[in-house]
Formats: structure tokens, C-alpha cells, sequence
């Protein structure tokens, strides 16, 4: 079984046409990168999968639960990790951990051991107890990160987690989130930097609203490196 | 326990928590009406004479008279600072942390909702203590049965905030708020004066008073002040609360098509 699977999907801002005919399946424990210049559909993807928005035609499954018939199910096999950051910066990282784990339903006991659990995954257990605020931009992804596997999803959504950050931080932010597969879950990371993919990665590249390409990021890059790959791909004219 | 009550109670202290984190918020929130109950009224004393009107038995002073209405103030302007969180909560995406979560949207609206009305009743509460520690004193049992007049005008104008945070799509809009809500609202109301007053200068604004909700929901806290039932009242504001709540959910349902172009 697919741990996302989407088909046929459109949507439109008024007039201006976002997705076209999306579709695409990534199995289980895959990470998969969503590649894309800037205006290619990404976040617009990003909130049909989250269903903030609903769109008009199209199905989406989430471990096996279709978004649209059964949503809460759908969403609780879903972490997420916004582009903007969405922790509270008065509330300490543990605070932000506790609330969030409170909306999933999780309490008592099992709350925090889950919490302990994620903290030490991530590696900011020595953090729990600092606000937000006082964190450099790389705590507060890893702390976001934690907080999106609090309730152990099957599918972990990122869109764009890594901007604005420097070498480094984009580094141990990649590296801990492909190691994340190793248990099973599914990853799903869109990014317009072709610098975060591996070439063992599965790669669906986004561009004018469609999918342009979709397999194993080795094979699309055919031998170039994949920055340069891409380029030649989205600049080709239309 | 259950996964309803556990996200309830996450939220009600979240917005409890940020309250607590605001203390000039607090301290404006009680400021905004002792002003007027202070300098407006010992002003307005003179100039408006009132006669005896249900639910007062004697004549009473003005300062007596706004204080119910002052209380609907601070719930309006606390309905209105909550819609403007939630806004805030928008742009910054932590709105989106919320209604990604497997509970009912309806659900959570309605936990943010309670959080907010709760918060509103404590600086209610806070605000009849330094009134009655300045002499203006409401019946004892007053201050027991205003509690679910204050719930039902709370959620009444809780539901609005949520109901106007769902439209209006920029923090930069809000100002429009003060002007074309919490203003009208507040002055087309029984707050300040009564209605009979009204009626004496304008037959139409009379009219426009009367079936603002926020009039009745000053006269629900009213009467409840007084250890008084107002049916009417309570029917009203329970109406506007049940049509506001009805249209914020609908508001906040996931939108077929996009409002903007985002990539």
C-alpha cells in the first residue's frame, strides 16, 4: 500500500491555474523530494495534503484513508512542518510539544514519553526547557520537526524546510530527516534546492503546475549533477 | 480522557497562557472601562437624568447605571482581541497547526472560543471588584447569577470575533473593525444610555438599538446583576450567537478555490 497517493488533482486561484492533473504514490518508508522553482505548485500541493484547501477534483490517500471522505483519520497519519516557522515564541520548547500533542488527542503518560521520545530523537532534549524565542532558526526546525512526529504519523510532510538557513543548519536538518525513514516513515520534502536530494532519493520534479518528472533522483540527474539537471529541465522553454 | 477534552483544555490554556504573557493587555482591558466609568460618568451624571426602569427599583446614579454596559464592553473588546489573534494566528501560521489537527474543525473553533470567553469573564470579574471597591456594589447575589448571563454574552461576542477573523484576510483590515463594529456596536447599544432616552431623539436609532445584539446582551448582564431574569434578552443574544457561530464555522470550512496566487 502507498503511504501517499494522489491522482488527477487540480486547482485553481481564480483564473490562474496552480496544479494540473497532479498525480504521483510514494511507498512506504520513502523519501521522496518534491523539486520546484518558485511558482511551480509546491505549497498549493502542500495545502490540498494538509486540506487546508479542498480540491475540486482529485483524490488523496494518506496511509490508505482518502482526505476527503475521511479526513480526521487521513490527518492524524500526518506530521507537518510548515515553510513558516509556527512555534509560539513565549511558550518553552517543551510548552509547544505539550500543546501540540494535546490537539492530537495525546495525554497523560503517553504524552510524555512521546514528548522524551522526540526530544531525544531530534537531539534537543537539552532545550526542552528553553523558549522558543531564545533558539537559533536550526532548533526551531528540529523543535517543529519533533513536534510533527509527536503522534507517530506514518507520513511526514515538509514543505521548504530549510530556507533561509545556512550550509550547516540545511545539512543536519536534511540528514536527520532522511534518517527518519529508517523507521518507516514516509517523507515527503519539498524544496527548491536540488543540493538537499540524494541520488538513491525518489524525486518528483514540479514545474508550471504539472509533473514534469518522476522516479529516482540519480536516474532523472542521467550522470549530471542534479542542480544542474534541473535547471536545464525547468528552463527549457514551454 | 478524552481526546475532545484533552484538546479543550490544551487551548484554554494556551489562551490563558498568552494572557498572562500580555499584562499590559490586562491592564488596558481594565483601564479602557474604569475610564469611563470615572471620568465619563462623573462627567455625564449631570447632563442625564434617569428614571426608575426595570430591573432598578430606586433611582440610581449614572455610574450605577453604565456598569453592566461596561461589562459588555470589556467582553466586545476582548470578542474583538481575540479575533484579532486569531488573524494573527493566520499570518503566522499557527492557525494552520490547528485545523490540520484530526479533531472536528468545528470542534476547535469551539475550544478557542470557550478559551476566549473564559478569559473575558475573569476581567469582568476583575473589573465588578474595583467597581465595588469604589462603592458602586451590585446585589451580593448578583455577582453569582451574572456568571451565565457573562457565558451566554461572551460566547455571543466570541462568535463574532471568530466570525470576522474568518473574513477579514489581513491584520491591516482590522482597523476597519474599530470603526465599523466595536464602535456602532458599543454606541447603538443600552450601554450608555437607556433605550427610552434614545427614542426620544430618534425613532430610528431607537430602532437600530433595539435589535442590536449587543443591546441585549447588556441587558442580559443587566438584569442578571439584579438577580433578574430578561427572557427576551437571553433569546436574542443566544440567536446572534447561534447565527455568528454558524457563520465563523462556515467560514473557516476548507475553500474549493484559492483566495490569492501562491506557489
Amino acid at each position: 500500500m502507498s503511504a501517499i497517493r494522489v491522482e488527477g488533482l487540480n486547482y485553481r486561484y481564480g483564473a490562474k491555474q496552480a496544479l494540473t492533473d497532479v498525480g504521483f504514490e510514494v511507498g512506504q518508508g520513502r523519501f521522496c523530494a518534491l523539486l520546484g522553482p518558485n511558482g511551480a505548485g509546491k505549497s498549493t500541493l502542500f495545502n490540498l495534503l494538509t486540506r487546508l484547501f479542498v480540491p475540486p477534483s482529485g483524490q488523496i490517500h494518506i496511509a490508505g484513508h482518502d482526505l476527503q471522505r475521511a479526513p480526521r483519520a487521513a490527518l492524524a497519519q500526518l506530521g507537518i512542518v510548515f515553510q513558516q516557522s509556527t512555534l509560539d515564541l513565549d511558550l518553552t520548547v517543551r510548552q509547544n510539544l505539550t500543546y501540540f500533542a494535546a490537539l492530537h488527542g495525546l495525554s497523560g503518560k503517553r504524552r510524555a514519553l512521546r514528548i522524551a521520545h522526540v526530544l531525544e530523537r531530534l537531539d534537543i532534549a537539552d532545550r526542552a526547557e528553553e523558549k522558543a524565542r531564545a533558539l537559533n532558526g536550526g532548533h526551531r526546525r528540529r523543535t517543529e520537526i519533533a513536534r510533527a512526529l509527536l503522534h507517530d504519523p506514518k507520513v511526514l510532510l515538509l514543505d521548504e524546510p530549510t530556507v533561509g538557513f545556512d550550509a550547516a543548519a540545511r545539512a543536519a536538518i536534511t540528514d536527520h530527516v532522511h534518517d527518519l525513514t529508517t523507521d518507516g516513515t514516509t517523507v515527503l520534502w519539498a524544496t527548491h534546492l536540488a543540493d538537499e536530494v540524494r541520488p538513491d532519493d525518489r524525486l518528483i520534479v514540479l514545474h508550471r503546475t504539472r509533473v514534469l518528472r518522476d522516479g529516482l533522483a540519480g536516474e532523472i540527474a542521467g550522470g549530471r549533477p542534479l542542480q544542474q539537471a534541473f535547471l536545464t529541465m525547468t528552463q527549457a522553454p514551454a | 480522557m478524552s481526546r475532545y477534552l484533552t484538546a479543550l483544555i490544551a487551548i484554554v490554556l494556551r489562551e490563558a497562557l498568552r494572557f498572562v504573557h500580555q499584562r499590559e493587555r490586562f491592564v488596558a482591558a481594565l483601564v479602557r472601562p474604569l475610564v469611563w466609568l470615572l471620568v465619563f460618568a462623573a462627567g455625564f451624571r449631570a447632563a442625564l437624568g434617569l428614571s426608575i426602569i426595570p430591573p432598578y427599583q430606586t433611582y440610581i446614579t449614572y455610574e450605577t447605571y453604565i456598569v453592566p454596559g461596561l461589562c459588555g464592553m470589556i467582553m466586545l473588546f476582548n470578542g474583538m482581541q481575540s479575533s484579532l489573534s486569531l488573524i494573527y494566528d493566520r499570518e503566522m501560521g499557527s492557525m494552520k497547526l490547528l485545523l490540520t489537527s484530526p479533531l472536528p474543525r468545528w470542534w476547535l473553533l469551539t475550544c478557542k472560543l470557550l478559551g476566549a470567553t473564559a478569559i473575558s469573564i475573569l476581567q469582568v470579574y476583575a473589573f465588578l471588584a474595583i467597581a465595588a471597591a469604589l462603592g458602586i456594589k451590585m446585589p451580593v447575589a448578583g455577582y453569582l447569577t451574572v456568571l451565565p448571563a457573562l457565558v451566554v454574552a461572551g460566547l455571543m461576542l466570541g462568535s463574532l470575533g471568530l466570525l470576522l477573523s474568518s473574513f477579514i484576510k489581513q491584520l491591516e483590515n482590522f482597523a476597519g473593525v474599530m470603526n465599523f463594529v466595536i464602535f456602532p456596536m458599543f454606541f447603538l447599544s443600552s450601554a450608555l444610555y437607556p433605550l427610552w432616552k434614545m427614542a426620544e431623539s430618534s425613532e430610528l436609532l431607537y430602532n437600530i438599538c433595539a435589535v442590536n445584539p449587543f443591546t441585549h446582551a447588556v441587558e442580559l448582564i443587566r438584569f442578571a446583576l439584579y438577580v433578574e431574569f430578561n427572557g427576551p434578552a437571553l433569546f436574542w443574544t443566544v440567536l446572534a450567537a447561534a447565527v455568528f457561530t454558524v457563520a465563523a464555522l462556515w467560514g473557516y470550512s476548507p475553500r474549493i478555490t484559492g483566495p490569492r496566487g501562491r506557489g
